[in-house]
């Protein structure tokens, strides 16, 4: 690990200042992807900015329905929060589903948004990677890429995000509340804030320099059977081959999203719309231009029975 | 509070002539002021924790995890290094009665936190209930999990007794029953390369007072 200067934010504004100031200073909430890459060295900030202890660790009711997450709201107390757990089940469901125990206690809302991606070839550094080391080249094109992604990936890079939580946020419209370092606040749609790699795999978000999130707000609960699906390797404590978070309606009508297929919660407005067809015609509408790669083809058809079995339980 | 590259180094201390344990403590301001900082000297920051009911102050290098100064600083080498990039569970211990992997926090960012290692929850002489059913059901066979498998599993129970949800709880409306498979499912993060899993799972349920 690189050596770094450590300090504690006084504020939220203060932090989002210093870290907009300092090159290569970095927030650290959880710590339990950063550290990581960190004694990797696949990061190395050389000044961390601590922002526990701002008291962005509460869950608020938002007057006329709905609930503010703050940013440092850890995984466990979000999946056990009565509210969640009556109202927005699909989100305590994918937190649920999603690390260990021991990670949940420590990991972060913003923190879980903001996490990397575990694209073997992003974490070995002898290997080229353009989300690592931009223009060094993508070694998952020509590898091993049964985890990888299928659909939003581009010819620079095929990595996924690996969050469950927000492809439980992305089917329930959540937003993204940040402070820029002059003290603006801004609410990003989830849908807008994780960026596709395109031609720059290094941007995954549309976060500003230094603008930092401050809590992640849910808008009124709309009823409706909430599911969260995860097919994975083993049967806890693995990341997801294909993940499927829904919201039914009793007519039938829903949100869909699906995790570990896509460098973001890949959700397709127009596929919902062909819900009452069944399956085969949601995911057709979801993967259409699709682009998978010889190891990891088989997350279509997966894709496609998780959803049956997601409608099936919803119908149940 | 900054603790920058200005910050006061190990040498720096010994050169002042404080005890070589680097008590940061015990160095007064003034002294702090007076110290020549060496640029090239990887920055320190002091921090207070409470391990196992004792207040210890260390003076540490910032990238220094919970896991190296329980181990290297605070000498309690109960606490196991595993992967060290919280995989295996080896480093788990308890931090303000929560379950963490001790391995991927900054020990600098726990100031004032009170931490329980496998030390602090029995002695020989007077063990835990759930060492003792380690013991009772041959919970091991190397051993090297089995302080991260302690922690966790006494964690584990309360979490269970505390409501919160799981991946195996059918209702996350109501609170996660008492359970062989709920604890199993909450045990995921403790790996155990001899295999003593399910004697470990008769250990819990055991303690918890249910039919493995």
């Amino acid at each position: 690990m690189r050596p770094f200067t450590y300090e504690k934010a006084t504020s939220a504004q203060d932090a989002a200042a210093k870290a907009a100031a300092m090159p290569g200073a970095r927030f650290i909430a959880g710590g339990t992807n950063l550290l990581d890459l960190m004694k990797l060295e696949i990061e190395t900030p050389s000044h961390l900015i601590d922002v526990n202890g701002l008291g962005l660790d509460r869950i608020e009711e938002i007057d006329g329905g709905g609930l503010r997450i703050g940013a440092l709201v850890r995984n466990t107390d979000l999946a056990a929060d009565q509210r969640v757990r009556k109202d927005y089940a699909v989100l305590t469901r994918a937190l649920v589903a999603g690390a260990s125990g021991q990670l949940r206690n420590k990991a972060t809302t913003a923190g879980n948004l903001l996490q990397r991606t575990r694209c073997p070839y992003f974490y070995d550094t002898n290997m080229p990677c353009n989300k690592r080391k931009p223009g060094s080249g993508c070694a998952a094109l020509g590898g091993f890429s049964r985890q990888l992604g299928v659909i939003g990936t581009s010819d620079a890079c095929i990595a996924t995000h690996p969050s469950d939580m927000a492809v439980a946020m992305r089917v329930l419209d959540a937003s993204v509340e940040t402070i820029r370092p002059d003290g603006t606040t801004r609410a990003i749609p989830i849908a807008e804030f994780h960026t596709l790699p395109g031609e720059t795999p290094h941007i995954e978000t549309a976060l500003e320099k230094g603008e930092m999130i401050i809590s992640v707000a849910l808008p009124r609960p709309r009823g409706g059977t909430h599911i969260y699906r995860k097919v994975r390797d083993r049967a806890s404590y693995a990341f997801a081959l294909v993940s499927v978070a829904a919201v039914i309606q009793r007519d039938g009508k829903g949100a869909v999203a699906l995790g570990g297929v896509a460098p973001k919660p890949w959700r397709v407005e127009e596929a919902e719309a062909l819900l009452p067809q069944g399956p085969k015609a949601v995911a057709d509408r979801l993967f259409a231009g699709a682009r998978p790669r010889e190891d990891n083809a088989f997350k279509l058809t997966l894709a496609q029975r998780t959803i049956a079995s997601v409608m099936a339980e919803a119908k149940a | 509070m900054t603790e920058g590259y200005g910050a006061i180094s190990r040498r720096d201390v010994l050169k002042t002539g404080a005890a070589g344990a680097a008590i940061a403590g015990s160095i007064g301001p003034g002294q702090a002021a007076l110290a020549q900082p060496d640029p090239a000297a990887p920055p320190r920051a002091a921090v207070g924790l409470k391990v196992n009911g004792q207040a210890v102050r260390l003076d540490l290098d910032t990238r220094t995890t919970l896991l190296d100064a329980l181990r290297e600083h605070v000498k309690l080498t109960g606490t196991k290094k595993g992967c060290d990039h919280g995989q295996c569970g080896a480093c788990t211990v308890i931090v303000n009665g929560r379950r963490i992997n001790s391995c991927l926090t900054l020990a600098v960012m726990h100031e004032g936190d009170e931490v329980t290692t496998i030390e602090g929850l029995g002695t020989p002489e007077s063990l835990h209930p759930m060492q003792a059913a380690f013991v009772e059901h041959d919970g091991y066979q190397c051993g090297y999990c089995t302080p991260g498998q302690i922690c966790s599993a006494v964690a584990v129970l309360e979490e269970i007794r505390a409501g919160i949800p799981s991946h195996v709880t059918a209702d996350v409306s109501k609170p996660a029953p008492m359970t062989t498979v709920e604890m199993r499912e909450r045990m995921s993060g403790n790996i155990c390369r001899c295999g003593a899993y399910s004697n470990i799972a008769e250990a819990m349920a055991d303690v918890a007072g249910v039919k493995a």
